[in-house]
């Protein structure tokens, strides 16, 4: 049978039309990202819009989340990687030189595809961030913050009583929400998200979406996956990579029922991937 | 899941002057972290660069030698008197009599027995090695001048290399009048010549006293402070005593005694000190007065019609010496045809007398020493004399030793290795060995000499200090890096190889030794090297198995005594000459080359067969 | 004997090989065989090998024990009780009989002497035809065993896995070794110097007399002046290396440029292939007068032999291995771990110091564990750059004296067989083989757990 996406068209044009009227918060130009001689990314166009949930899509290896990395320049950690191009978040150029790094990237939080809590106490994980960038004043302050962020992640009544267990003791589902939570412990203004559920079970992936749909209301979501479904429940615009080039970006429900370009249809219904 | 309907927290603050100065204040120690990371490295740089140039700038002197290319007369009288041409008569001739003669043929003015004793210890006890040699193997030399490099002694030698003296050169100013060509002369200038000289002593009398008096006032110091401590152990003997208790009161006045005797002592010495002082800074504040000048001030001479006095006592114009090299006449020298020499060492500071200086400066200036490069410290053995020692016992030693581990821990490194890697079942006795394997490598290399001098020697009896023994102590102690070593180089063979030999129908073993062995060979011998070159270094285990003995003869099989060069190197820096300090450091460059080959070998190895799969 | 003993067997097996595989391989043409020629040649050494070496390992050290008994016989009983003697005699008999004996020998001398070259000449040919008998009729025994059906190969492997085996357990061997050899002793000391004496003396003075009635004839044997000497070096070196060492592994794990790396690393390794022997003599003769001058222009009193340039140079020595250990332990951290903390916006330090080092802590830990043991182990350079004085002072300008150091002394020499001093050293070595073993044991498992955690 065609196994196109079924998406739910009423609730998704609906949810489309709340965030279509808001304003653009990172706008990318003509961005190429190069690893030593490979050209991983070319000439990628796209405007993120604030408190709204963008998914990347297309097939492994098509610079999604390399594209994703550049968002709060993650990819400086690695040797040998140069990014040209322009990408904006408020009018300002996150690759100005002038632009610190480590501001950026606590103002664009990210989760990783897999769970990577410190080996600390889960209390120690969330306060991490708030304590790096002095954002506490004070031991109550902090544990506000901490009970606060775990409470937005939806892990606070499963962890309330042990807050000094470590991290790595709890489950992959609510490790991966730990690091939401330790993500938004700083209230960055974006949050990136690469494969966050790859490594979950499919309740903790459920646990995980519902999440990302409360935190839309306050903060800008970009979100790599490699499930179509998962882009199509979670996600407002949907943009399609294929071979590091941006094929097509677009309300999701569009993209998954109407997509303009022949090789976005054939990735959504399965004929490669 | 959740329901608290929480209001947007505020963001990080980057804008505010506060925000700012904390980010500053985080890349401040940002930048601090990282610039421990490079004084670190920097620091280890430096010290191996420290420790390397040391021994470099110690240990190249050693490569050169002196020696006095003289025409040595060898005496048919003394040699073969008989005429056989016998080798082993022709060895037995005295040749350092001959040799000794020529060099007496150089200073004939050197008559007496004291002086000729003086003169024969400029040159080495191996001084006529080098002739001996030629006449045994070309006996037709008897009875013929020959010209023959004559060593010199390690203490004229290193005058040679530069640790002598400063030799300063004046022509003099007025027209000098001498009393005499030999033993005991005045002298006497028309111009001041000789105050200048007596200034040079007056500064040296001056400086003595300040040393003199710093002592004294550190001295005084120290005494202090044991006064202290002499009234402390005072009120404890009288706490002793009011309390009646024999045993403290004795140890009491043990204490107080010991505490009075030292006191005294230095008290006396700084007394002495002072004394000496002021006596010293009373000549020197006496400037007209003659001055003796004795071996605790830079050594005053005049070279005057091809002689040489040294001054013994000086006034402003007029002085008395003793010559120490004859001179041709005592007439008057004229103004800039005679000078003041000064040799800014004092005697007591250096290990040639100015009687020698005056004979090596002379011998130089006739063109007689040579200096040449020192083959005879890689091809004899060693010796007390430092100028004798050479190297080649410990190079054998080291050789056979090593050859002795070398062919006892590859086969067995591998097979273990082999076999842990892939043979071992999956049990309590595999963990066992390798547990044991790993401990072993850590265990002190003290502990493998306590092992190999209660069961190689006193339990099996086998030679002490023989290359056998070491080789066998050296091979349990690298046992462990070879067996780590080749086991990480066939772990990193892709067990692909293996299936496919397997595959084919080939057995375990067949698969093992023909496919997976040779891929893991490179990496193997990496190990092995590295090994080698870590016994080729090991000191302490040797030291216990009695490799430290005195011998000269290189040893010619594994059962003979020999030593290995890095305890030679221990040997010889135990020694009091300094020469040996020398040889010590030429010894460790020798060392450090073979570990260098030896390891760059081993890297070159590993660069050119690696292989990643 | 030997020679001619190995030359023969390796002859017998040359040949049994040659003769078994040409066998197998000339049948093989008639009738398909299990195993290859070459196995069957392999199988006919084997069957040549191990009955051949047996009778030397045995034959050998039963025939020279009865020889050297019989040759005794004509002492004095009294002579072959004491063992001091009875080696003493011994070795007479072999001088003299070799002909290498200086001076004159007694009549009964010359006859024990005679009695051992006739006996000798005797076993030593007895040996000889005996391993030769015995290799033939283990060659015919392999020989015969040539058949298509027959699993050479099988059995050879099952050998050459013996064999591997055998290489395998030499590491067990020499742990056994050591530990007995050291703990015989031990045991020995203890029955001469009490337990209690020796771990909890405060003086360390092994030189005992000669004349019971000299001076100090007893010797004293409180371990403790040593263990603050060992510790007081150990402290420093630890001190030099902990932090350097650590640093070094950091930068290079975290900051440095592939360029800095090529260059930084093989400089520790080059300062790791040092001979201690090496670094001894700087210390001793270079670093240690520059610290005393030094010293004494700030007026300090400086020791010669302080244990200041002992630890400085030991710490110098220790920082390759410190850095390399933590150099592994710091890579072992996985990266996903630095990325998040990256992503929080933490800068390279603070993830260093509150994500890296805290997940390595255990790791490091352990690598300070292996660098300790190595520094209390380590001999040439105290030896060289320490003192002999069994000081008890805490103080790092003074001279102080190590284990190694006294064990060196003690042993290196003529020794005095059996007494308390000689055996001192061995007790000595028990207490450093016990104690770095443990530290080793427990650093080892350690690392163990530290690994699983993020395999």
């Amino acid at each position: 049978m065609n196994s196109m996406v079924q998406v739910d068209s009423a609730s998704a044009i609906a949810a489309a039309a709340a965030v279509a009227g808001n304003p653009v918060k990172i706008v990318a130009q003509g961005v190429n990202v190069y690893y030593g001689e490979k050209h991983a990314l070319r000439d990628v166009d796209l405007d993120i819009q604030e408190r709204a949930v963008t998914a990347l899509i297309g097939p492994s290896g098509c610079g999604k989340s390399t594209f994703l990395r550049c968002l709060n320049r993650m990819n400086d950690t690695i040797v040998g990687c140069r990014v040209t191009g322009k990408i904006t978040m408020d009018d300002q150029d996150i690759y100005d030189p002038q632009l610190d790094v480590v501001q950026l990237r606590a103002r664009v939080g990210m989760v990783f595809q897999k769970p990577n809590p410190f080996p600390k106490s889960i209390f120690e994980n969330v306060a991490y961030g708030p304590r790096i960038h002095g954002l506490a004043r004070n031991k109550a302050e902090l544990e506000e913050i901490v009970v606060t962020s775990l409470k937005r992640a939806g892990l606070y009544e499963e962890v309330k009583d042990r807050l000094g267990d470590s991290g790595t003791s709890l489950s992959g589902g609510q490790q991966q929400r730990l690091c939401i939570a330790r993500a938004i412990a700083v209230s960055p203004e974006v949050i990136l998200m690469d494969e966050p559920c790859s490594a979950l079970d499919p309740i903790a992936t459920a646990k995980i979406e519902e999440l990302m749909d409360e935190l839309r209301e306050n903060y800008t979501i970009v979100i790599v996956t490699h499930s179509m479904q998962q882009a199509a429940r979670v996600s407002q615009r949907t943009a399609f990579f294929h071979l590091g080039v941006l094929v097509e970006v677009g309300v999701t429900g569009e993209i998954f029922t109407t997509p303009r370009d022949r090789r976005t249809q054939d990735y959504i219904t399965g004929r490669f991937g | 899941m959740t329901d608290v309907a929480l209001p947007r927290v505020r963001s990080v603050d980057i804008t505010s002057d506060a925000a700012k100065a904390r980010i500053r204040a985080r890349y401040r120690a940002e930048a601090r972290f990282r610039a421990y990371g490079v004084a670190a490295i920097a620091l280890t740089a430096v010290f191996l660069l420290v420790v390397l140039s040391d021994i470099v700038s110690k240990g190249l002197p050693a490569f050169t030698q002196h020696v006095l290319s003289m025409e040595v007369l060898v005496d048919k009288a003394e040699i073969d008197p008989q005429g056989t041409a016998d080798p082993a008569v022709i060895r037995a001739g005295d040749f350092q009599l001959l040799v000794r003669n020529a060099l007496r043929a150089q200073f004939p003015d050197v008559t007496s027995r004291l002086g000729r004793r003086a003169l024969d210890g400029i040159l080495s006890s191996g001084a006529a090695d080098e002739l001996r040699r030629r006449v045994v193997a070309d006996p037709s030399l008897i009875g013929r001048t020959v010209k023959v490099p004559v060593l010199i002694s390690d203490d004229a030698d290193l005058y040679f290399k530069g640790t002598g003296t400063k030799i300063e050169r004046e022509p003099g100013r007025g027209t000098l009048t001498v009393g005499g060509t030999s033993g005991e002369v005045t002298l006497s200038s028309t111009a001041g010549d000789f105050a200048e000289d007596l200034a040079v002593v007056k500064r040296a009398l001056s400086a003595q006293a300040r040393a003199a008096r710093t002592e004294a006032t550190r001295l005084r110091t120290i005494v202090q402070s044991i006064q202290a401590s002499r009234a402390a152990a005072e009120r404890e003997l009288a706490t002793a005593r009011a309390a009646g208790n024999a045993v403290q009161i004795a140890a009491a006045e043990r204490r107080l005694a010991a505490v009075t005797e030292e006191e005294t002592g230095l008290s006396t010495r700084m007394n002495e000190l002072s004394e000496t002082a002021a006596a010293l800074q009373a000549r020197f504040e006496a400037p007209a007065a003659e001055e003796p000048v004795d071996a605790s001030f830079p050594s005053l001479l005049v070279a005057v019609n091809g002689g040489l006095v040294k001054l013994t006592r000086i006034g402003g114009s007029a002085a008395t010496g003793e010559v120490l090299l004859p001179l041709s006449s005592d007439a008057a020298a004229q103004p800039g045809t005679w000078q003041r020499v000064t040799y800014q060492t004092p005697a007591t500071n250096r290990r040639v007398t100015d009687q020698e200086v005056a004979w090596l400066e002379a011998l130089r200036d006739r063109g007689v020493v040579e200096s040449r490069f020192n083959t005879a410290f890689f091809t004899s053995g060693d010796s007390r004399e430092p100028e004798l020692a050479g190297i080649r016992g410990a190079l054998v030693g080291s050789a056979l030793t090593l050859l002795v581990t070398l062919v006892l821990c590859l086969p067995i490194g591998v097979a273990a290795a082999i076999y842990l890697e892939e043979f071992a079942p999956k049990n309590r006795l595999t963990e066992v060995i390798e547990v044991n394997i790993n401990n072993l490598a850590a265990v002190p290399s003290i502990v493998f000499g306590l092992l190999g001098l209660a069961v190689f020697l006193s339990f099996f009896g086998l030679p002490r200090s023989a290359p056998l023994v070491g080789g066998l102590v050296l091979a349990l102690l690298v046992l462990p890096t070879i067996i780590i070593a080749s086991r990480a180089a066939i772990k990193a063979v892709p067990p692909s190889i293996k299936e496919a030999a397997l595959g084919v129908g080939a057995s375990h073993q067949q698969a093992v030794f023909h496919h997976v062995l040779p891929l893991a060979m490179p990496g193997i011998m990496t190990g092995t090297i590295i090994g080698m070159a870590h016994a080729l270094g090991e000191t302490a285990p040797l030291l216990m198995i009695g490799m430290v003995a005195f011998i000269v003869e290189p040893a010619t099989s594994i059962t003979d005594a020999a030593t290995v060069l890095p305890v030679q190197i221990y040997l010889w820096s135990d020694l009091p000459e300094i020469a040996f300090q020398a040889k010590t450091a030429a010894a460790i460059m020798v060392l450090l080359v073979f570990l260098f080959v030896m390891n760059g070998t081993a890297i070159l190895l590993r660069k050119r067969f690696e292989r990643r799969w | 004997m030997s020679l001619i003993y190995f030359t023969g067997l390796a002859a017998l097996a040359v040949a049994g090989f040659l003769l078994g595989r040409n066998r197998a391989a000339v049948a093989n043409r008639t009738e398909t065989f299990h195993s290859r020629p070459s196995y069957h040649g392999a199988y006919v050494v084997v069957s040549v090998l191990l009955p051949m070496l047996l009778v030397f390992a045995v034959g050998v050290p039963v025939a020279h024990h009865l020889v050297e008994t019989q040759a005794l016989t004509v002492f004095d009983p009294s002579v072959l009780d004491d063992e001091l003697r009875r080696g003493a005699a011994l070795r007479d008999i072999v001088a003299v009989a070799t002909g290498r004996h200086t001076g004159d020998a007694t009549p009964a001398l010359v006859r024990a002497a005679e009695t051992w070259s006739s006996l000798r000449a005797w076993t030593d040919n007895l040996i000889l035809a005996g391993g030769g008998i015995v290799g033939l009729l283990g060659a015919a025994y392999g020989l015969r065993a040539i058949s298509a059906t027959f699993r050479a190969r099988n059995r050879v492997e099952r050998v050459v896995k013996v064999v591997l085996f055998g290489c395998a357990s030499v590491a067990v061997l020499t742990t056994v070794g050591i530990v007995f050899s050291v703990l015989l002793e031990t045991v020995h000391f203890f029955q001469k110097v009490s337990p209690l004496d020796f771990l909890f003396g405060l003086e360390w003075s092994p030189q005992t007399a000669i004349r019971a009635d000299q001076v100090g004839s007893s010797g004293a044997f409180g371990i403790a002046p040593l263990v603050v000497g060992t510790l007081l070096i150990t402290t420093i070196a630890m001190l030099v290396a902990g932090p350097i060492g650590l640093f070094a592994a950091i930068y290079l794990a975290e900051y440095a440029s592939p360029r800095v790396r090529a260059v930084a690393k093989p400089l520790l390794e080059i300062l790791a292939g040092i001979p201690t022997v090496v670094l001894g003599f700087f210390a001793a003769l270079s670093l240690a007068p520059w610290l005393r001058e030094l010293g004494q222009s700030l007026g300090l009193n400086v020791a010669s032999e302080s244990a200041l340039a002992a630890g400085l140079v030991m710490g110098m020595m220790i920082i390759p291995f410190v850095s390399s250990l933590s150099d592994d332990v710091i890579n072992a951290v996985p990266q996903s771990l630095r990325d998040g903390s990256y992503g929080m916006g933490a800068t390279k330090s603070e993830t260093i110091k509150r994500v890296v080092l805290p997940a390595a802590f255990s790791g490091i830990v352990s690598a300070m564990m292996l660098a300790i043991s190595r520094a209390v182990g380590e001999t040439m350079i105290v030896v060289m750059a320490a003192g002999l004085a069994a000081n008890l002072s805490f103080n790092p300008l003074d001279a102080v004296t190590t284990f190694t150091v006294q064990i060196k002394t003690i042993l290196v020499g003529d020794q005095e067989f059996d007494s308390a001093k000689t055996l001192s050293a061995f007790a000595l070595g028990f207490v450093l083989f016990f104690f770095t073993l443990t530290l080793n044991v427990i650093a080892m498992q350690i690392v163990k757990r530290y690994r699983e955690q993020y395999d």
